[in-house]
């Protein structure tokens, strides 16, 4: 069942339109910066943006920080708040059903196509956005050391074992948005309506980041770590936000999960 | 093999969806090599049936076997015997009629075992393309269903139903939107599968068909089955013969008292000897244009036994 889900996910053209729109800001972001070369001053805009111009390499990080806040996330709400309210809305869902294909066995095939999608984008982001900016950007050497955030040096090495680390939380972050709109997608049949009601948990969850009034909300918000991979380019690496990201992000994926399995393992399917 | 016992079994089944009771004290039987014509009106709960039968919706109250196990619960081992069409057909229209019916395939593994039919890719494509040449499919396997016109989805439908030689089809308007020769074809291929062996439950508002095909069936009214018998008992003579003459009232007259009713030149005869009936008009010098023992329709079986809808009831 995994495998048929996964066939379905990849010969959707809809899933590699969305796989190249999300590709597509950060490439205007470095095409701009490469043309006009103007950087934001260090401490603005996006993470790592002020350091692109130097080392083009970098901007394969820059672009995940682009990306993060609200198209990756569009992204996944999108593909996995269809999963099972698409298939109910074409029918197919209880043609499946009676295949048979148990409940929980299909839950968990779409989980895991979400996730690949989740993967799949977020690799994607750091591929292209490394190969952009060689192109466009700083072809510094490869081999050629960064500054950390913290201002320090960080070999090529420490680089490439902190940005395969960054990749992993962002998806795992991601898997939170997954869960959310797997779980919505068991309630309604609308697809479109499980993806716009995990986004707007997201947006929700952004604006009151930004309320001071908040702030003891704050550190409950799915969103509230998101960006929290920076600090894993600080010298030593701060973990503590990403230890607190990964357990707040475990903790909505296992509840909305199980409340998606429980709704669904019992529900009338009439559509 | 579960023996010989009915296919299909509910006792007192209820389904409420909110205040409306759907499914009201059911007790259906099907049985192993029957074609049940299952009948209703809409809103009567025929599909709201069907769907508690395959695990999709489930029972407030009663209990349901297919093959003689409890449903939803034995759902993962029973339901890869029965094939079904449930409220019209469904595909994804991006992919291929083929490549759709491949995905159905792969998306259950059949269990190990003589007459499954083989788990490997090239059993698996030849099973698809077996179903798709069964239901006149095959030259457009690989066009995408989006293109399909609605008798051909109809079609890849009943082929995704046929695609594991199910011991039980479920079958739901099974010739919906599809054209006379069509509708020939379906029936006769529904005719030669239950020749060999397949049990079919039809779900049909079209009386003619069912009259056709079936040998038994059940009649749901508001959620209650009203009746379920032989079609050949419900459609046996009534008892009564039928005249036609020109000569009516010469016949009225001489049949003076065995006239049940008389409508125009169509009397209907209290005797189930239509011959010495025949011998007797024919005797008295009377014309006659037709004569035969009484039968009535399904129609009017129907009819005579469910409750006409109120004005503006349309479904409950």
């Amino acid at each position: 069942m995994i495998r048929v889900e996964l066939v379905k996910l990849l010969r959707r053209r809809r899933t590699w339109i969305a796989v190249g729109l999300l590709n597509l800001l950060p490439t205007i972001v470095a095409v701009l910066l490469a043309v006009t070369g103007i950087a934001p001053r260090p401490g603005q805009g996006p993470a790592f943006l002020a350091a692109v111009q130097a080392n083009g390499s970098l901007f394969a990080i820059a672009a995940l920080a682009i990306v993060l806040p609200l198209f990756l996330p569009v992204a996944v709400a999108v593909v996995a708040g269809e999963s099972v309210a698409g298939e109910a809305q074409a029918g197919t869902l209880r043609y499946l059903l009676i295949r048979p294909v148990g409940r929980t066995r299909l839950l968990v095939a779409k989980l895991v196509a979400a996730s690949v999608f989740v993967l799949l984008s977020v690799l994607t982001v750091v591929v292209v956005g490394f190969v952009v900016g060689r192109l466009a950007l700083g072809n510094a050497p490869i081999s050629q050391a960064m500054i950390s955030v913290s201002g320090t040096v960080l070999t090529p090495g420490q680089i490439a074992w902190r940005t395969v680390v960054a990749i992993a939380f962002v998806t795992f972050s991601m898997l939170g948005v997954a869960a959310m709109a797997l779980f919505l997608s068991t309630v309604t049949d609308s697809p479109q309506t499980a993806s716009l009601g995990a986004m707007a948990l997201l947006i929700g969850s952004s604006l009151l980041l930004t309320v001071d009034a908040a702030r003891p909300l704050q550190p409950y918000l799915p969103t509230r770590y998101w960006l929290s991979f920076v600090d894993l380019y600080r010298d030593p690496v701060l973990l503590s936000s990403i230890e607190r990201g990964v357990g707040l992000q475990a903790i909505y994926v296992v509840v909305l999960l199980g409340a998606g399995w429980a709704n669904f393992a019992t529900k009338d399917v009439t559509s | 093999m579960t023996g010989s016992g009915p296919v299909i079994a509910t006792r007192a089944l209820v389904k409420h969806f909110g205040p409306v009771r759907a499914v009201d004290g059911i007790d259906l039987t099907v049985r192993r090599g029957e074609i049940y014509g299952f009948l209703g009106a809409n809103g009567s709960g025929k599909t709201t049936t069907v769907r508690l039968l395959l695990g999709l919706v489930l029972a407030t109250s009663g209990e349901i076997e297919l093959f003689g196990r409890a449903m939803p619960r034995s759902a993962g081992d029973v339901l890869h015997r029965v094939g079904a069409l449930v409220e019209g057909p469904a595909a994804y229209g991006h992919l291929s009629g083929t490549t759709n019916l491949m995905l159905l395939d792969a998306s259950a593994r059949l269990p190990a075992g003589p007459g499954s039919g083989g788990r490997g890719r090239a059993a698996r494509r030849a099973r698809v393309s077996e179903a798709m040449d069964v239901v006149g499919l095959g030259a457009v396997g690989r066009r995408r269903v989006s293109a399909y016109s609605l008798g051909m989805r109809q079609r890849l439908g009943i082929a995704a139903a046929l695609l594991r030689q199910p011991e039980l089809l479920v079958l739901d308007e099974p010739t919906n939107g599809l054209d006379p020769q069509g509708i020939r074809e379906v029936r006769q291929l529904l005719v030669e599968l239950n020749r060999t062996g397949t049990t079919i439950l039809l779900s049909s508002h079209l009386l003619a068909e069912v009259e056709q095909l079936c040998t038994r069936i059940g009649l749901l009214d508001r959620g209650r089955l009203v009746l379920q018998d032989e079609v050949a008992t419900l459609r046996a003579p009534t008892g009564r013969t039928l005249v036609v003459t020109p000569d009516a009232d010469a016949a009225h007259a001489l049949l003076d008292g065995r006239v049940a009713t008389r409508a125009g030149d169509r009397l209907l005869v209290e005797t189930t000897d239509a011959a010495a009936l025949n011998a007797r008009l024919v005797a008295a010098g009377i014309r006659v244009v037709e004569l035969g023992p009484e039968r009535r329709t399904l129609e009017e079986v129907v009819a005579a036994r469910t409750r006409e809808r109120q004005a503006g009831e349309v479904a409950r």
